[in-house]
């Protein structure tokens, strides 16, 4: 006995259970986040408005032109991964691996751009010790780093060694980059929230 | 083929045995066997939480006494000469909340029932991703395995108490450290365990199940993992937070200018101590949901069985299930009152308490009104049942006065507390956890546990467990801190209620007596109890009417059930027996 609707939704909920369990998961991943950002908030409203501990303007101290690139670079990669599904929406596998190969590209690129970020704050001497400000963005941007790095992790598998199951079972093959996606779009969206709050405001 | 291919392998070799043994036991993905799995170690979490308690009781009871016998077992840095240390008896206090509420009882009613019962009670052959499952387990067991070593840190385990307050915890020993990583495997976990639960109960129910044919004991599992879901991660980024703070030196949680043993701490500063406890408190008011609700279910399945009708209210019971769900996570500061929030936020928040106090009245009075005019069966699962309503009622009703602002002043961080969530927890979900094994003992073994042992147990833990606990409120209203390392004997007004320390502390070794009963019952009754029946109580649900005792090993049911009825059509008019399976056509 199989258990059922690991590939084809049922019919009167719409989904198949990966896509359910996506869901859920990245309702938590909400939670996970938005905690964080509340916490950004509380902190920051509690800071005096002058004097030492007054709270810095991100772009006095962050590198906006960086953090642009790299988001742009995220944004990429979000359509090459959707791209990479409808590939195989479409039957065309050797597209699909051109396009999760770019995805992963796009997100080593995200990491090597956010490695020399990282460097270059420590060559300041700018430690999460250093301000709250540090401290919230070292702790968002590291844990939304962890998550790219999970993420890559998870397409690296469905590129290379997972990409076998195209030939035994392509639709759940299908619905599994599906799932993927969505993660890696959440992945994205975070540091699209992230992007504006530490780098800008 | 694969009867063939299983009949080939138990002839083969001893090697090829073992093998088999490890992936059917230990690393299994059939979800009855990670059922099992969680109930064992839960129950061993159970009972090492308990003695904790057991210590700590010796202390307050007979403070700076060397204690008897045992005394050999401790080390120079915790108990020497058999004397409790304080910092010992902090770490003590910490463990026994940290250990029971996220080690035992959680893994117990949801990795352990929810684990075994759901897809049995939806008709599904295992749960949606077995694989995601077997993790949670194993996740869990590492969790816990990461708490227990705190015990040998340089400083001892966590002792910052089971909410880990900071700027305390910030700066305690290594301990904190090991906690906080062991909550980082632990919500890993849960999140594993009741996505897979959300995800079986929504897409695996069986052809004519639909929602409100569910039996209770499913809804409430649905709702309890939505808040596992939902509430954990808050406390996550909170631990991270707190781990920053522990390892880089980052001030999340440190106001300016702290002053530590004389001296101003070398910090960056501006953090705000509340915000850990808002953070906290935002997952720790849904656990206390996450306690009850499950039990809720079990109580629920018991009482519909036991006095052979059907639930008074079922439906009534779902909404205010579904209502309790969603305010649950707006009731948290209500932990908060005396932070000085502000009373426009207390007063908020003392509104949204009294409001969730609805759904839990509705749900209780359901239960107790269900007894009305049934002909019930008092074996051992339903006395523990029936005496879950009184001890969750008055647990419940006893939250009222810490509900409301102005009592609140008096009562917060005294006694009264411990014994308001203790007969929610102890003679409420322990007691509902009772219930629940002694009801699916004979689906799990396909044998019944003894009667008479079983009600031997529930007496003599129904009286001890009173003895701890009532005593509380009377030294609570008095005023008496739960935070004392000598039980109150150094503070004036604690004076005239000393003298109900050594009845509570006897009260507890008494009970941890009256578990031997139990414990003897569990494991004879593995073997040699009386043989049960596929359906041995007459149930009308899936568990029972659609599979054998225990269900299959692999895919539960010979034939997937189809649903026709309700879930708890007992005792129908016209009809020749006093149950009707939902199975039935």
């Amino acid at each position: 006995m199989n258990i059922p609707f690991t590939t084809n939704p049922r019919p009167d909920t719409g989904v198949y259970n990966a896509k359910l369990g996506i869901w859920l998961f990245l309702a938590s991943e909400v939670m996970l986040f938005g905690a964080l950002f509340s916490s950004y908030i509380l902190i920051r409203v509690g800071a005096p408005e002058v004097g030492e501990n007054a709270w810095p303007l991100g772009s006095d101290i962050l590198s906006v032109p960086v953090a642009f690139t790299n988001t742009m670079v995220l944004i990429t990669s979000s359509i090459t991964m959707v791209m990479a599904w409808a590939s195989l929406a479409m039957k065309k596998f050797d597209k699909y691996k051109m396009f999760m190969g770019i995805t992963i590209a796009l997100g080593l690129t995200f990491l090597v751009i956010k490695g020399f970020e990282y460097n270059s704050k420590f060559e300041h001497h700018l430690f999460p010790s250093t301000s709250n400000f540090m401290a919230i963005y070292f702790t968002i941007t590291g844990l939304h780093v962890l998550h790219v790095i999970g993420g890559l992790i998870v397409n690296f598998y469905l590129w290379i060694p997972g990409a076998k199951m195209w030939e035994s079972d392509p639709e759940r093959f299908t619905n599994r980059i599906e799932v993927a996606g969505l993660y890696w779009h959440f992945v994205d969206l975070v540091w699209i929230f992230l992007f504006p709050v530490l780098y800008l405001l | 083929m694969d009867a063939s291919v299983k009949e080939k392998s138990s002839h083969d070799d001893h090697s090829h045995h073992e093998e088999a043994f490890i992936w059917k036991y230990v690393f299994s993905i059939d979800h009855k066997v990670i059922g099992i799995q969680y109930g064992v170690t839960a129950l061993l979490f159970l009972f090492f939480g308990f003695t904790l308690m057991m210590l700590m009781r010796w202390q307050l009871a007979y403070p700076g006494e060397a204690i008897p016998v045992i005394s050999g077992l401790f080390s120079e840095t915790t108990m020497p000469d058999g004397i409790m240390l304080p910092e010992f008896y902090n770490s003590l206090g910490a463990m026994h909340g940290t250990i029971m509420v996220f080690l035992a009882v959680v893994p117990l009613v949801v990795g352990a029932f929810g684990n075994y019962l759901v897809p049995l009670q939806v008709g599904a052959i295992d749960m949606a991703f077995p694989k995601l499952n077997m993790a949670s387990y194993w996740v869990y067991f590492v969790g816990g395995i990461v708490m227990l070593v705190g015990f040998w840190m340089p400083g001892g385990a966590a002792n910052s108490g089971w909410t880990s307050y900071p700027p305390l915890s910030n700066i305690a020993t290594t301990g904190q450290t090991v906690w906080l990583l062991g909550m980082v495997f632990l919500i890993t976990s849960s999140l594993l365990g009741s996505m897979n639960i959300i995800v079986t109960i929504v897409q695996l129910r069986a052809e004519g199940l639909t929602w409100m044919k569910l039996p209770f004991f499913t809804w409430a599992q649905l709702v309890t993992s939505f808040l596992l879901l939902l509430a954990f991660p808050p406390l996550e980024a909170a631990g991270v937070l707190q781990l920053m703070d522990r390892l880089t030196g980052s001030s999340f949680f440190m106001p300016s200018g702290l002053v530590v043993s004389g001296e101003v701490l070398d910090i960056a500063g501006g953090g705000s101590p509340l915000l850990w406890q808002h953070l906290f408190w935002f997952l720790a008011h849904p656990e206390v949901y996450v306690l009850i609700l499950p039990a809720l279910g079990i109580i629920a399945e018991v009482i519909a069985n036991n006095t052979r009708k059907p639930l008074w209210g079922y439906k009534s019971m779902v909404y205010a299930t579904i209502f309790l769900g969603f305010i649950s996570f707006t009731v948290w500061a209500h932990h908060m009152f005396l932070t000085g929030m502000g009373t426009a936020i207390n007063a908020f928040f003392q509104t949204t308490t009294m409001i969730i106090s609805i759904p839990s009245v509705i749900i209780l009075t359901a239960l107790m009104i269900s007894l009305w005019g049934g002909s019930i069966r008092f074996n051992s699962a339903m006395l523990f049942a029936c005496a879950f309503l009184p001890m969750f009622g008055i647990g419940g009703l006893t939250g009222l006065p810490l509900g409301l602002t102005a009592s609140d002043i008096h009562l917060h961080d005294t006694y009264y507390v411990i014994g308001h969530f203790h007969y929610v927890v102890a003679p409420g979900t322990i007691f509902a956890i009772f219930a629940g094994i002694y009801y699916w003992y004979p689906k799990v073994t396909g044998r019944a546990m003894n009667e008479m042992l079983g009600k031997i147990h529930f007496w003599l833990s129904l009286i001890f467990i009173n003895g701890i606990f009532f005593p509380m409120f009377i030294q609570g209203l008095a005023g008496v801190s739960r935070r004392l390392y000598d039980g109150g004997a150094s503070y004036a007004h604690a004076q005239d209620y000393l003298y109900l320390n050594e009845f509570m502390s006897i009260s507890a070794w008494l009970l941890a007596l009256a578990q031997i009963p139990f414990i003897i019952n569990f494991f004879i009754s593995w073997k040699s109890g009386q043989k049960a029946g596929d359906n041995h109580w007459d149930a009308t649900t899936l568990e029972w009417s659609a599979t054998t005792s225990p269900p299959l090993g692999h895919g539960n049911f010979e034939v997937v059930p189809t649903v026709y009825r309700g879930p708890y059509e007992y005792s129908v008019p016209g009809k020749d027996k006093d149950f009707t399976p939902q199975n039935e056509a």
